[in-house]
């Protein structure tokens, strides 16, 4: 097969020349990345620090009778055992700032260590410091728990009968209509969204495709575990190093659940090793500081891959139903859908936005999406890489193509002709601005993928499939202090931990609107308190937003030295032009260097800052083409060839969102092929390892092909949208419709597993 | 008059009607008005004063989030709408 392996083809939809923007250099962190000199959290050290260890529950589902530590607290070298009675009581409050504002906090406190109830298995129950790692694991094997153990429930299905086990006995459904449940249930919260009349554009329709799909829980799968060092002082000031997507976070919600006042609470962020969505949270940081508080020593604490497969946020299992109208000439009339997540052992998955993905690529008149956020016996699912888009998308998408089957309709062209363009509706939101899905399509039909037809071998069962993705995108807020050196270099504060190579790319809009080489540029991630709020780096924001902090911070570093040079070369600053990096007046010109080195004989020293809390999102759009041969015995799917065409607003640096994008494919591809939790009956975990968790290998992945679309976004003074989720969305759908291709069978559930495979092969037979 | 979007469960209040028109110089002053003359829809929107936690507001296009002193046009659109995270 004669395979184009091209990564790097951008086709642009605008007619902007940047100097810096669109180029590839080096990248900041690059060396010190590969040569071990970056620093973990993990390297922490400090004098007198102390170890601690967490005791998790064996069981899905019971009440905690009582736990006794005094065997722990007598043993040789441990220093504190603590409890969830170390935790100030949260009463009615509800969560801050971060990832999912206005959650009871008790519920957060809660699952930090168990209140009560244990929620899921490997729940934490407490937790000890000693003077080593080893003695901490001894310890824990003498705190003593009785339990009363309790039926679990695992599915969501099954936590919406009437008569399921009622896990949290005070829960009560936020229903739809703004009303309250008169009785409790697992079911947290329902969700309605409509527009138009579904009813009548499902009368209109010839064709009503009506399918359901089933998902299992999957994990981020950063490779770095999570661990975090606390340390605090006899003057109330606590200072904690970790490995979080959001310093900031981890703060506020540090000040929350200790009730401890935010002045007082110092984050460093460490360099990460993948988050995904999966660290927007605190897990270890209040275990720790708490541990610090009652010792007096710095507390260092890290998980182990079991931990954090069964104890952090994996992203929703669940249902999702999709049905959908279309007329014979495959115009969609109507749309309804139904999804049901497992939010895990406490409310508050990613449902909402599932919601809101599942028809964003379509114009569609009328449409009916419900929603339930659902708790069942697991951990607390959390966001991963456009969280809800994948399940929802997966499912749509599926649905989708069956219609084209059906009709004999291109897929490329049912798409083209049914796609949201701007000034199109958007399920309970305002109309789309400017969005490129259409100018994806076309690119994915021109592409030397789909223009290739599909080789076949005798014998081999192979096919092709598409799939159209969205992801919103958010803005949160962000800040960044600039300081100019003597020398015209800059210094960069950024608040936003660098999971994606950001650095540089923050680091190139500043360069481009000053007007100077982004090698001149060094960007650094601040902690809590050398630089300005900055939200969680999710979302797909930090780029776009932090991008535009860095931007506005240099325009006001511009303003200020032509403020000082207005001054010295005794001109009017409205006089001075400011045009490829050269400030001019008069006769007089200075580059920025030669400013700084003129200003700095005057005293004057810019600091360009800018805190900023952008409004408008440019939402993202991704297409992607999958070939796969499917061995018709084993059930075993191999990805042949995959391209990925997304609309990247304009592309900072386009190695990073190539990165991105492959990134995203591959993990796309896991979800899709073998990645799931693997529960007992009785709610255990059996998969807790990454020998068990089978997640791709370069080996299970053939080089991805990339092309960048370019329509910028009109919310962004460079065009910016965000890329780092949407390139995860549409992979399972792909895949799932490539399966179909090859042989004639329609996956319903994720992972499409080989033996899952095999058995749909074998019942189609 | 600023055009307000109903979202789908708070229609009961407007009798099932998905937009309204409301004077208003601010996010607030229009909550205020739907609130009186829509009795229920105010208090689904706001809670002490500040929109509920979880919701953002959308004026012509623009996530103002929770800003309630953000100031409208006479055409403008405005929208309440779950406030997302990401990954």
């Amino acid at each position: 097969m004669a395979v184009d392996t091209r990564v790097g083809q951008t086709i642009k939809h605008h007619d902007e020349e940047y100097k810096v923007i669109g180029t590839r250099p080096i990248r900041h962190d690059g060396l010190e990345k590969v040569t071990g000199e970056a620093r973990y959290g993990s390297d922490i050290n400090l004098p007198g620090q102390l170890h601690g260890k967490v005791l998790r529950s064996p069981h899905a589902h019971a009440r905690i009778v009582s736990i006794d530590t005094s065997r722990a607290e007598a043993l040789d070298g441990v220093r504190a055992v603590i409890t969830s009675a170390a935790f100030p009581d949260p009463g009615d409050k509800l969560t801050g700032g971060g990832e999912a504002p206005g959650l009871p906090l008790k519920f957060k406190s809660a699952n930090m260590l168990a209140r009560g109830k244990v929620h899921y298995h490997g729940h934490a129950i407490a937790a000890v410091a000693a003077a080593n790692p080893h003695v901490a694991a001894e310890a824990l094997k003498l705190i003593d728990v009785e339990y009363e153990v309790l039926d679990p429930v695992l599915e969501v299905w099954d936590a919406m009968k009437p008569d399921a086990p009622v896990i949290i006995e005070d829960l009560y459904t936020a229903k739809a209509d703004g009303t309250t449940a008169e009785e409790p249930s697992n079911v947290a919260a329902e969700m309605l969204y409509e527009v138009g009349d579904v009813d009548a554009g499902f009368a209109e329709a010839d064709l009503v495709v009506d399918r359901e799909f089933t998902f299992g829980v999957v994990h981020q799968g950063y490779i770095e575990t999570h661990n975090a060092t606390a340390h605090w002082l006899k003057d109330g000031h606590l200072h904690v190093w970790c490995s979080s997507q959001g310093a900031f976070t981890i703060r506020q919600e540090l000040a929350d659940l200790l009730d401890h006042p935010i002045t007082k609470i110092h984050v460093v962020p460490m360099e990460i090793g993948g988050g995904f969505g999966g660290k927007t949270t605190a897990y270890l940081e209040p275990l720790a500081a708490l541990l610090s508080r009652q010792t007096g020593h710095p507390i260092k604490m890290a998980m182990d891959r079991a931990d954090v497969l069964k104890a952090t946020g994996p992203t929703p299992g669940g249902y999702v139903r999709v049905k959908l109208g279309v007329t014979n000439d495959g115009m969609i009339t109507a749309g309804y859908a139904n999804l049901a997540f497992d939010a895990g052992g406490y409310p508050g998955s990613v449902v909402g936005a599932g919601c809101r993905c599942v028809f964003a690529p379509y114009n569609m008149p009328n449409a009916k999406v419900e929603g339930f956020d659902v708790v069942v016996n697991k951990p607390k699912t959390h966001a991963y890489r456009a969280p809800g888009a994948t399940h929802a998308e997966f499912a749509s998408e599926t649905v989708v193509d069956e219609i084209c089957r059906t009709l004999d309709i291109d897929p490329v062209e049912f798409r083209l002709q049914n796609s949201a363009k701007e000034g199109d509706w958007q399920l309970a939101m305002p109309p789309y601005p400017r969005i490129g899905h259409i100018e994806c399509m076309e690119a994915a039909r021109d592409s030397a993928q789909w223009q290739t037809p599909l080789e076949t071998a005798p014998g081999k069962k192979r096919g092709r499939g598409i799939a159209s993705g969205f992801w919103f995108n958010i803005g949160f807020t962000s800040s960044v202090t600039a300081k100019l050196n003597s020398d015209g270099s800059v210094t960069l504060l950024e608040g936003s931990t660098d999971i994606g190579g950001t650095r540089t790319s923050i680091a190139m809009q500043f360069a481009e609107t000053l007007g100077i080489p982004v090698e001149d540029v060094d960007p650094i991630v601040a902690d809590t308190d050398s630089v300005g709020q900055t939200d969680v780096t999710g979302g797909s924001r930090v780029t776009f937003a932090t991008g535009l902090a860095a931007h506005n911070a240099a325009n006001d570093m511009k303003d200020q030295i032509v403020e000082g040079l207005a001054d010295l070369w005794d001109v009017a600053a409205d006089s001075i032009t400011h045009a490829d990096g050269t400030f001019s007046a008069n006769g007089n010109s200075a580059t920025v260097g030669e400013a700084a080195g003129l200003l700095e004989e005057e005293g004057v020293f810019p600091i360009g800052k800018n805190t900023v809390t952008p409004t408008r999102e440019g939402g993202a759009f991704a297409v992607h083409i999958a070939d796969v041969e499917v061995d018709d015995e084993t059930g075993k799917v191999e990805v042949l060839r995959y391209t990925a065409v997304q609309d990247a607003g304009v592309a900072i640096y386009p190695p990073y969102v190539e990165g991105q994008m492959q990134g995203g494919v591959v993990q796309g591809v896991g979800w899709a092929l073998n990645e799931e939790y693997v529960y007992d009956d009785d709610g255990h975990l059996l998969n807790a390892s990454l020998l068990d968790y089978r997640m791709p290998t370069a080996l299970d992945v053939p080089n991805i092909e990339t092309i960048i679309v370019e329509v910028p976004n009109p919310g962004h003074p460079y065009g910016v949208r965000g890329v780092g989720e949407v390139p995860i969305v549409p992979p399972p759908a792909a895949m799932a419709n490539a399966i179909h291709d090859a042989t004639g069978v329609r996956m319903s559930h994720l992972p499409m597993s080989p033996a899952r495979v095999q058995a749909a092969l074998a019942a189609e037979a | 008059m600023a055009t307000v979007h109903i979202p789908t469960p708070m229609r009961e209040a407007t009798n099932g009607a998905a937009r309204v028109e409301i004077e208003g110089a601010t996010v607030r002053e229009v909550v205020e008005r739907l609130e009186a003359s829509y009795p229920g829809l105010g208090g689904r929107l706001v809670e002490d004063g500040q929109l509920r936690p979880g919701l953002s507001a959308f004026v012509d296009g623009a996530n103002v989030g929770r800003r309630l002193r953000t100031r409208l046009q006479p055409e403008s659109e405005l929208f309440f709408v779950e406030a997302l995270g990401g990954g």
